[in-house]
């Protein structure tokens, strides 16, 4: 020890950030990572290589999200509502860090961070309560002109891609992402291009708390690069493209018409015309991301003695 | 076990006044067409002629929205929901009032039985107007989302397997929930749309509320790419339904798409057979099969499959194949010429892929487009006639041993739209009921439809539901006004 200054202050341990793909933190199998500025810019400081994921990583996470769905959606709404409960208790007991890392990733204030992690971490809870009500409210029984019992209710419509929003890194991502997986669907997720540290630590919060491995998948990487192969695939119901919104080198009407292909259901990005827009994440939603990804499936009966 | 056999017993022709020749129905009136051309419409059991209509041109598709953006921005537009309703209650009468008239045309144009026209198509195309009626100054208690209100312009292209009906599906909702209409009906069964088109005269509906077109696929492609329109709604085939996902993506059109469907219809060995085995033929036979939810492939446990066989072909037997207007008949004309290819070269294929092929014996007309009712057993997973839509009188037998083994095989197609559970086992039902990746599931009954009830598909038979509070959804939109 130096007799001329006091206790020199420790080493920090940095965290090396990772995909999430089927409950396990895997890097890119592309090997590649790029680097991760403060505020999003290449003018802030570095603040850490995130991995680079590919074509291939998202085909993983597609495949894990398909073995995932069908527990998850057989699982009790009442299961389910505890477990996105379960991933506030989890976000709130690592707030501090979700605060600095969005202060770092979107360059704003303590205080507006604060505010932000908190809305986050209260949207789960909001989703939460919903996953053993909207049956209720959007389904029910039909009163048909014969002697038939004649029900309709809401059911997930499968997997999910997620172009989460480029802006607004954690409170974005769990408006779009907590919606999807309520109703039983599983996603994967595209984070925020150029502020993904804030996702990365939300799939270690998810991994922590209860949410099966597979339900969530989280891929960080070039959203232009990546959101394609989602948009075609195949094997995916769905996608959501809010994260077209500012996101380098992204159509998102490109992307729509590949989702044809399979008749994806899209949510297009918010915005008029061919713009895209990123709207305020901090209003209070309503069930309209929520109904885009379930089926209505209506079971017929007849009645007699 | 002596044998009657049936006397002709022919529906009247003479309710049906056809004009040799129509024009477009655009802003309330019939409208010549602006560098259209025409094409005929033709009974499909006899070929023969029943009127000439119009090809309408990208021109007329213009005016036709035209007329639709005028309607919606004024009277309609800024009518109450009160008396928007109280126009759909006329249609929904006025459709009661020429029930008959409206069941003889369906099948000349179409084909179809007039058992099923005169008891299923007409009665359910006016109840449909009769249920949205009450919508219409109600929508703020459908649990839609805030300050519900109409879309606008929305442009509609239904098929031809049940025009009138399908006609139904799509205005009475739009109508309700204030929007006004472009719509073009199949190029081969124009004509209940242009009679429609008298009823809302009768109605005295504001002008451009309604506008119908009609056409191929042409003018289906320009109402879909039309700026002025705002939304779509379109019955058909998938591949048709993938192109209008293409075309409008990137716009803010919004779009609801009932497509194909290859459904399985799953017989339980406890259930009861004879009432099954009268399922099954109302899932395939109904309608020649030209129904996107018909239960075009058979599951059968394995222990009950030659029973079920047995019965299904003694009851086949039975089944009546000819003229349209006889009200013995059980199985009309194949809508058209194409489909008749159509089906005869996917049974061709079912042939020479390995299934065994069977058909009872019946005399077909020897004019018109016919098609035995036809049973393929033998049939694997792999088969063409178990994967493509047939949209024909065909039926795939396939077998099962478990309950497992029947869902992933039920579930083994891009399509989703509806399957049939047979058994009487309550617990099982309804386990099924969850497994099945279908929009509609019918237990212990088949093809039951009502305007109630939402029908839609899941996966590749397309996005969006059709009828009860949730077919409403399709034609609101929410939230602040822009």
């Amino acid at each position: 020890m130096s007799p001329t200054t006091g206790a020199p202050s420790r080493v920090e341990i940095k965290k090396t950030y990772k995909l999430y793909i089927g409950g396990k933190f895997p890097r890119s199998e592309s090997g590649r990572s790029y680097e991760v500025y403060a505020g999003g810019a290449s003018s802030g400081a570095f603040l850490a290589n995130a991995a680079q994921g590919s074509r291939k990583d998202a085909r993983d996470a597609v495949v894990a999200a398909r073995k995932a769905f069908p527990a998850w959606a057989g699982a009790t709404a009442y299961n389910r509502g505890q477990v996105l409960y379960r991933v506030a208790e989890v976000m709130e007991g690592r707030r501090a860090q979700f605060v600095a890392e969005v202060r770092a990733s979107e360059g704003v204030s303590e205080r507006q961070a604060e505010a932000v992690v908190g809305q986050a971490i209260d949207r789960w809870v909001w989703y939460a309560g919903w996953s053993d009500k909207y049956a209720q409210v959007l389904g029910g029984l039909n009163p048909v002109a014969g002697p038939y019992f004649d029900i309709s209710a809401p059911e997930p419509t499968g997997v999910v891609a997620v172009l989460a929003p480029q802006a607004s890194s954690l409170l974005g991502l769990v408006s779009v992402l907590a919606p999807v997986v309520v109703s039983g669907n599983t996603a994967v997720v595209l984070s925020s291009e150029l502020r993904p540290l804030p996702a990365i630590t939300l799939s270690e919060a998810l991994a922590t708390s209860d949410v099966p491995g597979g339900v969530v998948n989280i891929v960080t990487g070039r959203t232009g690069e990546v959101a394609p192969w989602l948009a075609s695939h195949r094997d995916v119901n769905a996608i959501d493209l809010a994260g077209a919104a500012g996101a380098e080198g992204v159509v998102w009407g490109d992307l729509e018409a590949a989702a044809a292909e399979n008749l994806k259901r899209v949510v297009r990005p918010a915005g008029t015309g061919p713009e895209a827009v990123e709207p305020d994440w901090t209003a209070t939603p309503d069930l309209s991301r929520l109904t885009a990804f379930l089926e209505t499936k209506t079971v017929w009966h007849p009645k007699g003695r | 076990m002596p044998t009657f056999e049936y006397a002709p017993a022919p529906e009247s022709r003479a309710v049906v006044n056809l004009k040799p020749s129509y024009g477009l129905f655009i802003g309330g009136e019939f409208t010549e067409s602006e560098g259209g051309s025409a094409f005929k419409s033709i009974s499909p059991a006899s070929e023969e002629v029943l009127a000439e209509v119009t090809e309408a041109s990208s021109a007329d598709v213009d005016r036709a929205v035209a007329a639709a953006r005028r309607a919606f921005t004024g009277a309609w537009g800024r009518m109450s929901g009160v008396d928007r309703g109280k126009y759909l209650f006329r249609i929904a009468r006025i459709l009661q009032e020429r029930a008959r008239e409206f069941a003889v045309l369906e099948s000349l144009d179409n084909g179809k039985p007039i058992r099923e026209s005169r008891d299923v198509d007409v009665p359910l195309a006016a109840a449909h107007f009769f249920y949205h009626a009450g919508w219409a100054d109600k929508l703020e208690y459908a649990s839609l989302g805030s300050n519900p209100r109409a879309i606008g312009v929305v442009g509609q292209v239904i098929p031809w397997n049940f025009p009138l009906l399908m006609l139904a599906w799509k205005i009475a909702p739009a109508l309700a929930a204030g929007n006004t209409v472009v719509l073009k009906p199949a190029e081969t069964t124009p004509l209940s749309a242009l009679l429609f088109a008298e009823v809302c005269q009768q109605a005295d509906l504001p002008a451009g509320v309604v506008n119908i077109v009609t056409g191929a696929g042409a003018t289906g492609q320009a109402i879909v790419d039309h700026p002025g329109i705002d939304k779509l709604a379109f019955t058909g085939s998938t591949a048709v339904g993938k192109m209008i996902a293409r075309s409008i993506a990137g716009t803010r059109k919004k779009a609801t798409l009932e497509l194909g469907g290859k459904a399985a219809n799953i017989i339980f060995d406890d259930a009861p057979i004879d009432q099954a085995v009268e399922g099954i033929v109302n899932g395939i036979f109904f309608n020649q099969g030209h129904v996107c939810c018909a239960g075009s492939r058979l599951l059968v446990q394995e222990s009950i499959a030659e029973e079920v066989e047995a019965r299904l072909k003694r009851r086949l037997g039975t089944l009546r194949v000819g003229d349209p207007l006889d009200k013995n008949t059980d199985v009309g004309a194949i809508n058209s010429k194409a489909q008749l290819e159509r089906i005869t070269e996917l049974t061709a294929a079912g042939e020479a892929e390995g299934a065994t092929r069977w058909s009872p014996e019946c005399e077909l007309p020897s004019k018109g487009f016919w098609f035995r009712p036809t049973v393929f057993t033998g049939v694997s997973q792999g088969h063409r006639i178990a994967q493509e839509e047939i949209f024909g009188p065909v039926l795939s037998v396939l077998t099962f041993r478990t309950p497992h083994e029947a869902v992933a095989k039920a579930n083994n197609t891009p399509y989703g739209l509806s399957a049939g559970v047979w058994t009487e086992k309550g617990s099982r039902i309804l386990w099924m009921a969850d497994q099945l990746r279908a929009g509609v599931v019918w237990a212990n009954t088949f093809n039951k439809f009502d305007p109630t009830s939402p029908f839609g598909g899941y996966k590749e038979s397309g996005y969006g539901r059709e009828g009860g509070r949730h077919g409403l959804e399709a034609y609101v939109t929410t939230g602040d006004s822009k």
